[in-house]
């Protein structure tokens, strides 16, 4: 009796992950498959390499693409070595371990509030207070601020990860502080360092509450000095915009594949980078 | 035989426990000292005492006096890496760089500012033949260190703290994690290097004390309770707790 009983229950709890399993894997298929069989057809060359014109109805997204890559590039230029400096202050230096704790745990907490919070106190400090207007140099400040919890804690994280008797040892052979820490403890953890920018580089991509109130919706080309101060919509706020305001889903649909294959891109290489590393280490 | 190194009425505390209680010693040059005592009793604590590898500790807090030729290394005048170059130090687990052999050996004199190719190699050869394994690595200098035994990596380690040329070696436990053969080879070498070095030795091994070294401090509980040559120590005992140890009465 309790023998089948219990078979009956491991069926029904077999059957139930199964299920959720199946679930889970569908909907993510789904979604994928859907976007591209949508978005793809609708990628083309001119779509890629013009921008759009409201005289001759013609849509590019070029200017959106150059704007992501402005606010990734100028993002990363400004996160990465606040991120990285205030993690290896953090870990190697500071002595008050209470202050440390308490930081680290702001830090988790501001990783997870809203972006649109963000953006709207981006918008009012940057292009506000600091007067530099709705611009892509005001978006990639507030995506800064957004980013560097993240970068700082994985940071902080594979520096951890970083054996103490590397460092004894090299402290042992009468090497200072920051010698240990760039000759011993930062070649020990680089691939962990990396693979955190790199997956914060999808965050950038990706994010577009923030940037709809920083960085604005503009579609034109601008040149390369001017293009930080002007304002310019990235690819997710121009997903936005055809799919809300104009009615273009193929477009949408086009930017949302080509987001996806670019985040995809992106994991993909924090994987390889990462295991290049590690095998470089090990060997 | 002079002495090298001298303690003085040395405490220290980890926070509020007292793990070391007025230790008095003096240790003579080109011998091998050894430091045996029951776990916890402070033996190790006291060796990183010698080339202040409790710094690195932020809890830790030290009175008395430690005296290298004379000076006393708790001095505020005192260079911390340069103390460090000149009483080095090997670990309980073997601790090689995730790099090449070569660049094992080179880290030292490379933080020391030796830059020159010629005398890199030359430092590098002559480190790994002082510490008996350049026959067995001289054809994989290249290659990283973690690939080694466990063995060849405490000799690689004896060979990376000998290539900044120190006058004293501390060594914390060397061969603990090591397998019979490769402790006989490193008790060895240490028998060789006393000639041109100072070395100080904890061991949890009581017949290693005997086999290599020629005066033994036995620690207690935070105490230096005797401390005379090794012979007459593991003979004739002066103090009974003494004897209950190497008799192995407790421990």
């Amino acid at each position: 009796m309790l023998n089948r009983r219990r078979k009956a229950y491991i069926g029904i709890m077999k059957a139930a992950m199964y299920i959720s399993t199946g679930l889970t894997a569908a909907l993510v298929i789904f979604l994928v498959a859907y976007v591209f069989i949508k978005g793809i057809p609708n990628i083309t060359w001119e779509l890629l390499s013009t921008k759009p014109s409201y005289i001759s109805g013609r849509i590019g997204i070029l200017p959106d693409v150059v704007n992501t890559l402005y606010i990734v590039l100028a993002t990363l230029v400004f996160v990465i070595p606040l991120g990285v400096g205030a993690a290896i202050y953090l870990t190697e230096y500071a002595k008050n371990k209470k202050l440390v704790g308490v930081i680290e745990y702001a830090a988790e907490t501001l990783s997870g509030i809203p972006s649109i919070i963000y953006g709207l106190v981006g918008m009012l400090f940057f292009c506000q207070f600091l007067g530099f207007k709705t611009s892509l140099l005001a978006g990639s400040l507030t995506l800064v601020i957004m980013n560097l919890p993240t970068v700082m804690r994985t940071t902080q994280e594979s520096l951890k990860t970083v054996p103490q008797s590397y460092r004894d040892g090299a402290f042992g052979l009468g090497a200072g502080k920051w010698r240990v820490i760039r000759t011993v403890v930062l070649p020990g953890c680089v691939d962990g360092v990396i693979t955190g920018c790199i997956l914060s580089i999808g965050r950038i991509l990706g994010e577009s509450a923030a940037l709809l109130f920083t960085a604005g919706f503009a579609h034109a080309l601008n040149g390369v000095l001017e293009g930080l101060t002007s304002p310019g919509a990235s690819l997710t706020v121009a997903l936005y915009v055809y799919a809300k305001e104009e009615g273009e889903f193929g477009v949408a649909f086009a930017i949302a594949a080509i987001l996806m294959i670019l985040t995809l891109l992106i994991n993909f290489s924090a994987t390889l980078v990462s295991r290049y590393f590690a095998k470089k280490r090990e060997l | 035989m002079s002495d090298i190194m001298t303690a003085k009425d040395l405490n220290l505390w980890y926070d509020q426990t007292q793990a070391l209680k007025n230790v008095n010693i003096t240790i003579p040059e080109k011998s091998i000292t050894a430091f045996i005592g029951p776990s916890g009793c402070g033996k190790s604590t006291f060796l990183k005492t010698l080339n202040r590898m409790n710094d690195l500790i932020p809890t830790v807090k030290i009175t008395g006096e430690v005296c290298y030729n004379g000076q006393n290394i708790y001095d505020s005048s005192v260079d911390v890496n340069e103390l460090r170059r000149e009483i080095g130090m090997v670990f309980q687990k073997p601790n090689p760089f995730p790099m090449s052999i070569y660049d094992n050996i080179a880290y030292g004199p490379r933080t020391h500012g030796i830059k020159s190719k010629v005398k890199l190699d030359e430092i590098v050869e002559q480190s790994l033949r002082d510490a008996a394994i350049w026959d067995e690595v001289k054809d994989r200098l290249k290659k990283n260190a973690l690939g080694m035994s466990g063995g060849q990596q405490q000799r690689l380690c004896i060979a990376r703290a000998l290539a900044v040329k120190p006058k004293i070696l501390l060594m914390d436990e060397p061969t603990s994690a090591l397998d019979p053969i490769s402790t006989s080879r490193i008790e060895e070498l240490a028998i060789e290097l006393k000639k041109n070095y100072t070395i100080v030795i904890v061991t949890h091994n009581m017949q290693q004390a005997v086999r290599i070294s020629d005066n033994t401090a036995f620690f207690l509980l935070g105490e230096l309770i005797e401390y005379g040559e090794t012979e007459k120590l593991f003979s004739q005992p002066i103090d009974k707790r003494t004897e209950d140890y190497i008799t192995g009465r407790f421990g």
